[in-house]
């Protein structure tokens, strides 16, 4: 029985697979809501700096698409169950990740950010200045890793969990300055008053990229091929433009 | 050294010399940070201790709360309450205690040493309320006064029956300093954490920081074990 299911579902993958190779009908995964790369407006409607992308990217490989909804836990398992054919959900790309799923070219990075009180006037880049200064990061992020790398010996450095009691402590004129996933900071502190960004912001990390199942290389191809095309015609930067006041592309 | 552990040793990315120095020095400050809240703690609740055990409520009713207080909260949100709380004090940063208060180090030790001097101040007083009335009616036939009679009779009968009790609360708050590293205090367990995250490996950073803080115990119960034949000599039998 066990054995006829298999082959069963054997069957019904390749019938699927070949579907696909023909008429493009993909299904593309995202975890909402993460606002501004895919929340449901107020009509209900899916939307965001991600699914305006994902549709133009359908539309640049012929493709029907349809979008499903499926919550973070179960994004890689979901991928590799075949219960959709692509994630466009803001994952990063990792070793980690990249050795269960197909990873494209990365399509975004947020850049870290720098922000400290208004009364910070110190030059972030110029290591004389920043000698002595407490620098609070989130504990295992890119920009943990580069600010020990870049500024271990000159600055205090402070990890923390969560990005709120990094926040308190900043309030609390322990940390100078702090530096964070610039959408993180602009949410947490820059909506305090007092504070403002101090820096330039930095791109980390190797970025976001659209996951696909290992064996989909054809269409890894074509995906790499659509958000190329993207990026190069100014499509990728209107649908940028009207989410980020910043730089994002990669 | 045996093959294979230099084999593994060898091997192994995460335990280099840089992130066993980082060990090192999370393991320096735990014990920096417990021994002194011990010590203080310690200093602190002897006298807290004799004067919970007067008949005055206006005396021993102060203590009583203080040690409910800090017995009855944890010690994670004792020390959330003074890291964060006090960063909250309106203008407090422009006074000179901030220059005490602004390190995590000092909000730590007064959390734990609050902490413990209230759980050690119970059990003090439970060694003194147990004196046997024989002990201290001979000691008032003898003409000792109050004072001569806590010295000499009362403090070092209880001090033996506290050391046992004593040596579990000193276990206690070793393990417990574990939660400074919530406050951005590298220790043991800020160590461990640090390294976990930097390469992702959530036994080998923890597994040995957790052997870390079980030779730290083994040492603490020999020592103790060490002080109590000694404090309790005359209690084995002779020859024995």
């Amino acid at each position: 029985m066990k054995k006829m299911i298999f082959a069963a579902s054997c069957a019904l993958a390749l019938i699927a697979g070949g579907a696909q190779a023909q008429e493009r009908d993909l299904r593309i995964a995202f975890d909402v809501p993460y606002e501004p790369f895919e929340y449901k407006d107020e009509n209900g409607e899916l939307t965001g700096f991600e699914v305006e992308l994902a549709e133009a990217m359908c539309e640049e490989m012929n493709a029907n698409c349809e979008f499903v909804i499926q919550a973070w836990d179960g994004m890689i398992p979901g991928l590799l169950a075949r219960k959709f054919d692509l994630i466009m959900s803001s994952m990063s790309i990792t070793p980690e990740r990249a050795e269960r799923v197909l990873f494209s070219e990365p399509y975004y990075n947020t850049p870290g950010g720098w922000f400290g009180p208004e009364s910070f006037n110190t030059d972030v880049t110029d290591m004389d200045a920043m000698k002595g200064k407490t620098v609070g990061v989130q504990r295992g992020t890119t920009m943990d890793t580069y600010v020990t790398e870049n500024m271990g010996g000159v600055v205090t450095i402070k990890r923390y969990t969560t990005a709120d009691d990094m926040v308190l402590d900043l309030e609390g004129q322990r940390l100078d300055v702090v530096f964070v996933d610039y959408p993180v900071g602009e949410q947490t502190v820059l909506s305090k008053e007092g504070f403002k960004e101090v820096g330039e912001p930095v791109k980390l990390g190797e970025g976001v990229g659209v996951a696909m199942r290992q064996r989909d290389t054809e269409l890894a191809e074509e995906v790499n091929a659509a958000l190329r095309t993207l990026k190069e015609d100014g499509t990728y930067d209107t649908i940028m433009q009207k989410y980020f006041a910043y730089d994002i592309k990669m | 050294m045996p093959d294979f552990i230099a084999e593994w040793l060898n091997q192994n990315e995460i335990f280099t010399a840089m992130t066993i120095m980082e060990y090192w020095d999370g393991m320096v400050t735990t014990l920096h940070l417990v021994f002194l809240s011990l010590v203080i703690g310690l200093l602190v609740a002897v006298p807290l201790a004799i004067l919970r055990t007067v008949r005055n409520p206006f005396v021993s009713g102060p203590v009583w709360l203080y040690t409910y207080l800090f017995r009855g909260t944890p010690l994670l949100i004792q020390l959330y309450i003074i890291y964060y709380g006090l960063a909250q004090i309106e203008g407090i940063q422009e006074t000179f205690w901030w220059e005490i208060f602004r390190e995590p180090f000092y909000p730590a030790l007064l959390a734990f040493t609050l902490n413990t001097a209230a759980y050690t101040t119970e059990i003090i007083r439970g060694a003194i309320v147990s004196t046997p009335n024989g002990e201290i009616e001979a000691a008032k036939a003898y003409g000792m006064n109050w004072f001569m009679r806590m010295r000499r009779i009362v403090l070092p009968s209880a001090a033996r029956r506290a050391v046992q009790a004593y040596s579990n609360e000193v276990i206690f708050m070793l393990h417990a300093s574990a939660i400074a590293s919530v406050v951005t205090i590298v220790d043991l367990t800020g160590a461990a954490r640090n390294i976990y995250s930097r390469f992702y490996a959530p036994f080998d950073a923890f597994i040995f920081v957790a052997l870390c803080y079980m030779a730290l115990t083994f040492i603490l119960v020999f020592a103790f074990r060490k002080l109590e034949n000694h404090l309790l000599k005359h209690q084995r039998p002779v020859n024995g």
